[in-house]
C-alpha cells in the first residue's frame, strides 16, 4: 500500500521533469569551429542556449569558452585572423548568414565584459548612448524612461540617480559593472553575453551582481563565462565545460556540480586538474 | 589525473574524514559484536567495555563533524569530494547510533543475566544477533572496497533481520504467556531485539549513503519491508 503511494510519487515527479526538460532554445551552436589563423581553438561544439535559462560556461584557462560566447554575437569578427566554421542560430536564424547586419545582431545579443569598461561619460550617457544610436528613443523624456528603467533593471538606479550627469568612471568598481549592464540592457537585448563578470569584484560587489543575473533571467537569456565554480553553481541552469576546445559535457547546473558524467570535468570542479 | 587534488592539504582533509568513518565502522563492529556476546553470556566486563566504548564513538563523531564543517568552509567541495563530506556526515550520525543502541543492550546484559540464563530462553535472539553482526560488517567493508552493487543488495538483506525481529517477537511473548516469572527477562530481551533490529535500520541508511557517495545516484526509496510486529494480528 505505502509501495503504491511512493511509485505514484515518483511518477508524478518524473512527468514534472519531462515537462521542464521541453523548454525552448534561444540560440543554437552546431558544430561550431573557430580558427586563429592556422590555429584552431575550437572543434565541433554543438551548444544550445535556453531561453530565459542562465547558461555558464567553464572551464580552465585556455579551453575555448571565451572563444565561443565571442561567437554568439559575433565579436570574433573584431580579430582579423579569426575564422568561425559550423552554424550559429538566434531563434533558427543564422547570425552568420550574409543579411544579418552585426551591430543589429549586437543589440539583441549584448555583452557585458570581465573589466568594468564604462565610457568616460557621465553615468546618463553611458546608458543614453545604444539607445540614441540606435534611434531607440527620439524624444529627451523618452530616453530619460529608458536610461532610468536600466539602471533600475541593472539593480543601481537609487545609488545614482542623484548623480547621473557625473562620470561613470567615478563609481566603484561592482557599481561599474551594474552601470555595463544597464547599459547592454538599455538597447533592449534578448541574450546577454556575461565574460567573468565578476572577476574584477570584491565578493559584496560580487553577491550585488549574481541576484542581478538571477533577476534579469526573467526577462532575458543569459550566458556567462565564470572561473568560479561556486558562482556557476550559483547563478546557471545549465552549465557547459570546455576542455582544450572541446565540449566535453552539457547539462543541468543542479547535476553538473554533483555528479558529473564525465571524468574530466569531475576533476576540473573538484580541483584535481592536470 | 583523476586521482589527487592539486592543493594537497585537500587530499590530507578528505583523507582524515574518510579515516574516521573507517574507524568509526570498525568500533561499530566491535561494539555490536561485544555488546551481543556480553547477552548471550552474560558477560559483564564485556558489557562494561561496550559502555564505555560508546565514549570514544561519541568523541569520533564530534571529529568528524567539526572536520566535515571546515572543510566545506575552506575547500567547497564539488560533486565526488561534496557527496563523500556530506556522506560521511550523514554516515557518522548512524554509526553513532548504532554505538549507543550497542551500548543500550549491554546495559541490560546484568538485568537479564540476574534472572536466567538468556541463551536457554532464546535462540533465535542469538541467530538475529549474527545476521545484524554480518550486516555491519558487510557494509563497512563494502563502502571501504567502494562496491555500490554491493551495498544496494545488502540493503535489501535488512528484510532477513525484521523477519528474524517478527519471530523473536512471538518467541518471547510465548516465554510470557508460559510463566509470569520470565516477564523481566524477556520485556528486557526484546528491548534488545528491537536494538539489533533498529541497528539494522541503521546499516540500511549507511548503504543507502554509501552508494550515493560512490555514484551519485539514489536508491529507490520503497524497500520491502517484513517487521509485522506492529500490524494488528489476524481475527482468531
Amino acid at each position: 500500500m505505502n509501495i503504491m503511494t511512493e511509485q505514484s510519487l515518483e511518477n508524478a515527479v518524473g512527468e514534472k521533469m519531462s515537462a521542464k526538460s521541453n523548454e525552448v532554445i534561444k540560440m543554437r551552436g552546431d558544430k561550431v569551429g573557430v580558427f586563429y589563423g592556422e590555429k584552431q581553438a575550437l572543434f565541433d561544439v554543438n551548444l544550445d542556449v535556453r531561453l530565459n535559462q542562465v547558461t555558464a560556461l567553464i572551464g580552465p584557462s585556455g579551453c575555448g569558452k571565451s572563444t565561443f560566447l565571442r561567437c554568439l554575437n559575433r565579436m570574433n569578427d573584431t580579430i582579423d585572423s579569426a575564422r568561425v566554421t559550423g552554424k550559429i542560430t538566434l531563434d533558427e536564424e543564422d547570425i552568420y548568414d550574409k543579411s544579418i547586419d552585426v551591430v543589429e545582431l549586437r543589440a539583441r545579443v549584448g555583452m557585458v565584459f570581465q573589466k568594468p569598461n564604462p565610457f568616460p561619460k557621465s553615468i546618463y550617457e553611458n546608458v543614453a548612448y545604444g539607445p540614441r544610436i540606435h534611434g531607440l528613443a527620439k524624444r529627451k523624456a523618452d530616453m530619460d524612461q529608458v536610461v532610468e528603467s536600466s539602471l533600475k533593471k541593472a539593480a543601481i538606479w537609487n545609488e545614482v540617480k542623484d548623480r547621473l550627469q557625473e562620470p561613470g568612471t567615478g563609481l566603484s568598481g561592482g557599481q561599474q559593472q551594474r552601470l555595463c549592464i544597464a547599459r547592454a540592457i538599455a538597447v533592449s537585448p534578448e541574450v546577454i553575453l556575461m565574460d567573468e563578470p565578476c572577476s574584477a569584484l570584491d565578493p559584496i560587489a560580487t553577491a550585488r551582481v549574481e541576484e542581478l543575473i538571477d533577476e534579469l533571467r526573467q526577462n532575458y537569456t543569459i550566458v556567462i563565462v565564470t572561473h568560479s565554480m561556486q558562482q556557476a553553481a550559483r547563478v546557471s541552469q545549465r552549465t557547459a565545460m570546455f576542455h582544450l576546445g572541446y565540449l566535453v559535457e552539457e547539462g543541468a547546473t543542479d547535476k553538473m556540480f554533483t555528479n558529473p558524467d564525465d571524468q574530466r570535468t569531475q576533476d576540473y570542479i573538484t580541483g584535481r586538474f592536470g | 589525473m583523476g586521482e589527487h587534488h592539486t592543493v594537497a592539504s585537500f587530499d590530507e582533509d578528505l583523507g582524515a574524514i574518510s579515516k574516521l568513518i573507517s574507524d568509526m565502522g570498525d568500533l561499530a563492529r566491535s561494539m555490536v559484536a561485544g555488546s551481543t556476546r556480553a547477552l548471550l553470556n552474560s558477560d559483564n566486563t564485556l558489557a562494561q567495555r561496550v559502555v564505555s566504548d560508546d565514549a570514544i564513538m561519541d568523541a569520533r563523531q564530534r571529529e568528524l563533524d567539526d572536520r566535515a564543517i571546515t572543510l566545506i568552509a575552506k575547500r567547497q567541495p564539488m560533486a565526488n569530494d561534496l557527496r563523500a563530506v556530506v556522506g560521511s556526515i550523514r554516515m557518522a550520525g548512524d554509526l553513532e547510533r548504532i554505538g549507543d543502541l550497542a551500548k543500550n543492550i549491554a546495559k541490560r546484559v546484568g538485568t537479564v543475566g540476574l534472572s536466567v540464563t538468556p541463551r536457554d530462553l532464546s535462540h533465535s535472539i542469538d541467530a538475529m544477533a549474527q545476521l545484524v553482526l554480518i550486516q555491519v560488517e558487510g557494509v563497512i567493508e563494502e563502502y571501504a572496497a567502494k562496491n555500490a552493487a554491493a551495498l544496494a543488495k545488502l540493503r535489501n538483506e535488512d528484510e532477513r533481520i525484521d523477519v528474524k525481529y517478527t519471530s523473536v517477537f512471538r518467541e518471547l511473548l510465548t516465554y510470557m504467556m508460559e510463566d509470569p516469572r520470565n516477564i523481566t527477562a524477556c520485556t528486557h530481551l526484546l528491548f534488545c531485539a528491537k536494538n539489533l533490529e533498529r541497528i539494522g535500520d541503521h546499516v540500511t541508511n549507511i548503504a543507502e549513503n554509501a552508494h550515493y557517495v560512490l555514484t551519485g545516484q539514489q536508491l529507490p526509496a520503497n524497500r520491502p519491508k517484513q517487521d509485522e510486529t506492529a500490524m494488528s494480528a489476524p481475527a482468531a
